[in-house]
């Protein structure tokens, strides 16, 4: 590996953990303070930092700081006849996992440093790159092409299904080493759980395997943006992978074996500090890395319908309607912030699912997993199977047909796209109206006096 | 078990059918139908409070207190009002020329069901004009700690110099002597109003505008 490889693969590292971690952080802050806007309640706003004897409150995205301060400084307590190398390994294997994890996920196109021009300032003033081939350039010259991926590996999701296996080892180690009869109920119910819903996890993506034709995570995503995205070509599929990818995290509807409110933590109950920290961020930082998988298999990772590596180009079918040339710089910029957004949104989307639905019974769960969601996957990969057959067997019209539906899907993404951001403008500054109701003596006097409302707080 | 000690009896005959109250179709054991509907509703929520967070503009506590929206107050920066009739923290009243208007009759002291109340009534030097009239309270002491809050004094009192319209808490204290009361707080307080004298004017003797017999003049 030459110097600039090695300069652009800890660049890479530092994008992508960075971001886990840092949106770990984030979503702790997230669960707390979106599930008050949804139950109509304020969250936590009271870890302040004094600026000039001001408190100023950050809509209490401090008490994350507060969280992690809190965890540097508990007491390391281990059970006394607790399995010690055990005890301390799966916080690490549980953590280990989720970072391993993201190493395979492409977080935007292809660099090519041969086709930007040479003076930095004029980076973003660049030619445009053709839409197919890759740029070539002797790998051993600096000039090479920069994956942006911190692994490119040629295995890519096998990668990702060996090590999301990892995570069932973290959990039940540490349930059977803390010496402590419920945290072993759960990690075997962690256990059970996971390994049931690693199967449908590998079995869901199957039929996207098939259709997409690679088993590289960056293929899948060029493949999705030439196409269609992978939730139009295989919705069964993206339903039954996400509630797959939300039972492997032990995340709400499939909470049980940490189970809040009956077995106090389940398989982490004996852990505190930071090794407990660890698995709190770890279970967040999964979400992040789920949802980034999501992203890269069924909604089109860093690609935008209609943009391609040259610039816009509108077309349906074989009809072209209009094509504009963009920069180099500009469509890797956006690619990594498309990628970043769509992760964003799933994030939120997982967190909203989580104050939404009641948590699963272990049965239930069970008879979910086996009993329904495998089933639908593997009926997923006969229909894809056979449908795919019948297609690659009919005529040019039947491709050229596809190829408009596709297009017709990107048009659909885009609509909705534009839609959602248009209703978020004008919910933003529509009238907001309250009912007043005058019930008793002390409602009476604040309409006297004007109202209740004293001095506006921080949020 | 070999047989039960209560084997079971063959179920009755109904003479009507029982409905099946579950609906088991394939809309609802997909979830996905519900669970959209119930994201929905979420997301819903999120957003409208969201927006009146971020505008400023979330209902009023208490006079929109049935709405939906964050109707959170944020104690200790925001109180919710109370009745008017509330009963916290006792106050001592005082007349419109700032004189204090308890004449130390010990009616509240003698109301008061927790006996919280402790009054040492003084005379007026010799030469004022109150002297052999009226008295006044040298001390006058509250438990705020025994007391019951039940108002009796507030009746009692025939002249309306105690009342117990400061809307004030008894704050916690680090320890019980700081809840006696002496009388220089309890004349330092402040009512409804926001003043030291009665929310309601009285016409008593001394008071400009008394409509009745006086030593200066009589009908």
């Amino acid at each position: 590996m030459t110097t600039t490889q090695l300069v652009w693969t800890f660049v890479k590292i530092l994008v992508m953990v960075g971001f886990v971690l840092n949106w770990a952080g984030i979503l702790t802050w997230a669960d707390r303070r979106q599930s008050a806007m949804i139950q109509h309640r304020i969250g936590p706003n009271r870890a302040v930092v004094k600026i000039f004897g001001k408190e100023v409150r950050l809509f209490g995205l401090l008490h994350t700081a507060a969280d992690g301060i809190k965890f540097f400084t508990k007491e390391d307590f281990m059970p006394p006849r607790a399995d010690a190398l055990l005890f301390m390994l799966a916080p690490i294997i549980a953590m280990g996992a989720v970072f391993a994890l993201v190493a395979a996920i492409p977080f935007g196109d292809t660099i090519c440093p041969s086709r930007l021009p040479a003076n930095l300032s004029q980076i973003f003033a660049g030619p445009a790159v053709p839409r197919f081939g890759m740029c070539s350039a002797d790998p051993k010259s600096s000039m090479h092409a920069i994956d942006l991926t911190v692994a490119p590996l040629d295995i890519g999701i096998l990668y990702m299904f060996a090590i999301a296996g990892q995570g069932i080892i973290g959990a039940a180690i540490a349930g059977w080493s803390s010496d402590n009869k419920f945290s072993l109920m759960g990690a075997l119910r962690a256990a059970s759980q996971m390994v049931s819903y690693e199967v449908t996890l590998g079995m869901s993506l199957v039929g996207a395997l098939m259709i997409y034709g690679t088993v590289r995570l960056d293929e899948m995503v060029r493949w999705q943006s030439e196409h269609a995205w992978g939730i139009f070509v295989q919705p069964l599929a993206f339903f039954v992978f996400f509630a797959a990818s939300v039972a492997e995290n032990k995340r709400i509807p499939f909470d049980l074996p940490e189970a809040e409110s009956e077995l106090v933590s389940g398989y982490f109950t004996e852990y505190a500090g930071m090794k407990f920290g660890m698995f709190y961020f770890a279970e967040y930082a999964e979400i992040v890395t789920g949802s980034m998988l999501l992203v890269t298999i069924f909604l089109g990772g860093w690609a935008l319908p209609f943009l391609h590596r040259d610039g816009l180009t509108i077309s349906f079918g074989s009809h072209e309607i209009a094509h504009v040339l963009v920069s180099h710089m500009w469509m890797i910029l956006l690619g990594v912030i498309t990628f970043f957004a769509k992760v964003i949104v799933v994030c939120a989307v997982q967190t909203f699912i989580r104050w939404t639905l009641p948590r699963f019974r272990y049965d239930q769960l069970m008879k979910l997993g086996w009993k329904i969601l495998l089933p639908a996957s593997l009926a997923n990969i006969l229909v894809t199977g056979v449908v795919y057959l019948v297609l690659d067997a009919a005529g040019p019209g039947v491709t050229e047909a596809l190829k408009t539906a596709a297009d017709v899907t990107g048009v659909i993404v885009w609509a909705a796209l534009i839609y959602l951001i248009v209703r978020a403008m004008a919910g933003l500054f529509a009238p907001i109206v309250h009912r007043q109701t005058l019930l008793g003596s002390s409602a009476d006097q604040a309409r006297r006096r004007g109202g209740t409302k004293t001095e506006p707080m921080q949020a | 078990m070999a047989t039960p000690a209560f084997p079971k009896k063959p179920a009755a005959k109904m003479n009507v059918t029982p409905v099946v109250y579950t609906v088991n179709d394939f809309e609802v054991s997909s979830y996905l139908p519900e669970i959209f509907r119930g994201v929905g509703v979420s997301m819903r929520h999120f957003f409208e409070n969201t927006r009146e967070m971020l505008r400023g503009q979330r209902p009023d506590p208490v006079l929109e207190r049935y709405d939906d929206g964050i109707t959170t107050i944020s104690y200790p920066e925001q109180k919710r009002p109370y009745p008017e009739r509330f009963r916290g923290v006792h106050r001592l009243t005082t007349r419109q020329d700032g004189s204090m208007r308890c004449v130390a009759c010990l009616c509240c002291s003698t109301a008061c069901p927790a006996q919280c109340i402790f009054i040492e009534a003084g005379e007026y030097p010799p030469g004022d004009e109150r002297r052999g009239y009226e008295r006044y309270p040298v001390k006058f002491v509250i438990d705020e700690l025994r007391c019951i809050f039940c108002g009796y004094c507030v009746e009692a009192c025939p002249c309306d110099a105690i009342r117990m319209d400061t809307g004030m808490h008894p704050v916690p204290y680090d320890s019980r002597d700081q809840f006696i009361y002496d009388r220089d707080l309890l004349l330092s307080l402040k009512g409804h109003g926001g003043t030291f004298e009665t929310s309601n004017p009285r016409h008593e003797p001394g008071e400009p505008g008394y409509p009745g017999v006086t030593r200066e003049h009589s009908h």
